[in-house]
């Protein structure tokens, strides 16, 4: 696929002269010095970078958890900048699924209860918001563990619940923080099947890892270093590849 | 997010952490029940001391002689020509001659007894009444017969075997016989009224008091609408028979005060606003007391929602960060101070009902209906009062800095 046939399919994500600064006179940090980023929907992106290069910092903007100093970000076609408190939580609830390394499960709440917790912010209505938590539980295999607490299930299904939490309101795009960082590897596997699984499907996934064997798996990879795009590689055949993973797979 | 579902996340907040959100309750509790229970006691006790004077009989007047002497003097020859003077208002009128006497029988003694010379009409006006044997009569006042009607307690402490009707008692050294026993009567000042000894007011005076001034003079009005005009009578009466100069009388009637006749009059009505005043001042004591355990409560419920949203700023960031709004975040706070506040106060009320049942330093409390409301209303506004700081904190938190807390 050219540039310009991705410009057509229309970019999701579009970040110009992205930068960010923390504290002020001496303590000042410069987090991000100027990031131009586009991403097309349906790319399954990786950000890497080591720690202290600003992926957090942009991964905090990507989901409008942060406010960039200066710069233009356009989430689906609309300026984030420009939106209030009000809009900025209606877009993170409608436009993006959060994925955090430590889960960020509710404690109280069950596997369902959590899964519903975006679309009750929505509006969405209680008969209806079950069956779409169902189903998106559904979506990651977790169906028979629906009314269990986040204590009760182990690494790997707390993350899929979270996954599920994350796709259930079909947002724009996927926003996965180190999403592996705290599992083992059977349980990293099974996450990043899902991923390719959700990638295969045609969903916009963006992924910050510091692990290659993580990004590996991306179909396009962004490295970062002191605030700053180093290195943006994408390879055509990694759609196959995914593909070809999930076939062998089943 | 609709409010059904901001009202279940926040009893789900309210039952996460069971013991403090039932100690927050307590202190609510204790408050609003204080309130009811306390604001019962101070009406129960005006509701006693009003139902007490209205006992006195609300139609009753009493004349007492303010120091005058010679001509000015209340005496018996006085209090019979009132009597007598055909008064429109006027029913009766009685006189009093009181005095503190030992009075023994056989066996028994008791000190500082009241003795009340009177008329045979005192049972008329006075709330007294004969339970046993019979009132001494006219006859009896004429010829200063040594009869007496003694009160119950006096009656059993005298002869606790058997009963006094007919038998002798010794009021200091002079025998009466018993003739009438009072039925029991519920105390209205220092004096016990089922202690005394009611007796014929020429002999009371012949052999105590003396024939001089009276102590002084019960009167009653035909119905008690008339006390007023009653009194007015009476007053006009007495200034005649005392000889009280008209010009001493207009300027007593002018300054409103009595100070400069020989003679005061009340009656129940003036009493009663008395007390109805001092009742008053003492329940708004009271309330004011209970108040302040309110007002600690809800300082209560403060500290725990401020440990509460220091505890919850995850919870807070990853529901932020799911696209809850500042509302939905400071609807859920708010929620749930507003439920720990009104389940607090619904308890403090079934609390302050059912100890109302009791007697509390022996009086029944009377709960007043607006206070159950009024400290209800006053729990859960100070529960959205003291909510609002620690739901605000919350609901401005940003996503970012509560996620990145532990």
């Amino acid at each position: 696929m050219t540039d310009s046939a991705r410009a057509a399919i229309g970019n999701v994500l579009e970040l110009h002269g992205i930068h960010q600064l923390y504290g002020t006179g001496d303590a000042q940090v410069h987090a991000l010095r100027g990031i131009d980023l586009d991403v097309a929907a349906g790319e399954y992106l990786a950000i890497m970078g080591p720690s202290g290069s600003g992926k957090s910092t942009l991964m905090n903007l990507l989901g409008c958890l942060d406010v960039a100093s200066s710069g233009t970000y356009k989430l689906a076609g609309e300026d984030v900048n420009d939106l209030d408190e009000r809009e900025l939580a209606r877009v993170r609830n409608r436009e993006i699924g959060f994925i955090f390394q430590s889960f960020n499960l509710v404690s109280r709440m069950t596997a369902l209860q959590n899964t519903e917790l975006p679309l009750a912010y929505g509006g969405v209505k209680y008969a209806e918001r079950k069956r779409r938590a169902m189903e998106a539980l559904e979506a990651v295999n977790l169906t028979h563990r629906a009314d269990h607490r986040p204590q009760q299930l182990s690494g790997g299904q707390q993350q899929r619940v979270a996954i599920a939490r994350a796709l259930v309101t079909n947002p724009t795009m996927l926003l996965a923080d180190e999403p592996t960082g705290n599992l083992d590897s059977e349980s990293t596997h099974e996450i990043l099947a899902i991923f390719d699984q959700l990638a295969a499907q045609g969903r916009t996934i963006v992924i910050i890892t510091h692990e290659e064997t993580v990004a590996e798996r991306a179909h396009r990879i962004v490295n970062l270093s002191d605030g700053l795009i180093i290195s943006d590689h994408r390879s055509p055949d990694r759609t196959t590849a995914a593909h070809k993973r999930l076939e062998t797979a089943r | 997010m609709k409010f059904g579902d901001i009202l279940l996340s926040a009893l789900r907040g309210v039952t996460a952490n069971k013991l403090r959100s039932i100690l927050t309750m307590l202190g609510v509790l204790i408050g609003v029940g204080a309130v009811i229970l306390l604001m019962a006691v101070g009406n129960g006790s005006a509701q006693r001391v009003n139902s007490l004077i209205t006992s006195l009989g609300t139609n009753t007047l009493t004349i007492r002689p303010n120091g005058g002497s010679g001509s000015s003097e209340i005496t018996l020859a006085v209090a019979d020509k009132l009597a007598h003077a055909g008064l429109g208002h006027v029913s009766e009128v009685v006189p009093e001659s009181t005095t503190s006497l030992t009075v023994s029988s056989t066996s028994a003694s008791e000190e500082d007894v009241s003795i009340i010379g009177t008329s045979s009409n005192y049972f008329k006006v006075a709330t007294a009444t004969v339970a046993s044997g019979s009132a001494f009569t006219s006859a009896d006042v004429t010829d200063a017969a040594k009869v007496a009607v003694i009160g119950s307690t006096l009656a059993s402490d005298l002869y606790p075997t058997g009963s006094a009707l007919g038998q002798s008692v010794d009021v200091d050294g002079t025998p009466f016989t018993v003739v009438g026993i009072l039925a029991a009567q519920s105390s209205t000042g220092f004096n016990d009224p089922n202690v005394e000894v009611i007796a014929p007011v020429t002999r009371i005076q012949r052999s105590y008091t003396g024939f001089g001034a009276l102590s002084a003079l019960l009167a009653q009005s035909k119905t008690s609408a008339g006390v007023n005009a009653a009194q007015g009578e009476l007053g006009v009466e007495l200034n005649q028979l005392l000889g009280v100069s008209t010009t001493t009388a207009a300027a007593a009637s002018a300054a409103n005060s009595t100070t400069s006749l020989p003679y005061s009059i009340t009656n129940a009505s003036t009493l009663l606003s008395t007390a109805e005043a001092s009742a008053t001042s003492f329940t708004v004591l009271l309330a004011a007391v209970a108040a302040i355990s309110l007002l600690v409560g809800g300082i209560g419920v403060t500290n725990v929602m401020l440990v509460t949203v220091t505890e919850r700023t995850r919870e807070i960031g990853i529901r932020k960060a799911l696209g809850a709004t500042r509302g939905a975040v400071l609807g859920q706070f708010l929620a749930e101070a507003a439920i720990l506040t009104l389940l607090g106060g619904v308890l403090g009320v079934v609390v302050a009902v059912f100890l109302a049942q009791f007697q509390i330093n022996g009086t029944q409390p009377v709960i007043i209906g607006y206070s159950i409301p009024l400290a209800l209303g006053v729990s859960v506004a100070i529960g959205i009062f003291f909510g609002v700081y620690p739901a605000g904190r919350a609901a401005a938190m940003r996503p970012i800095q509560a996620l990145r807390s532990i």
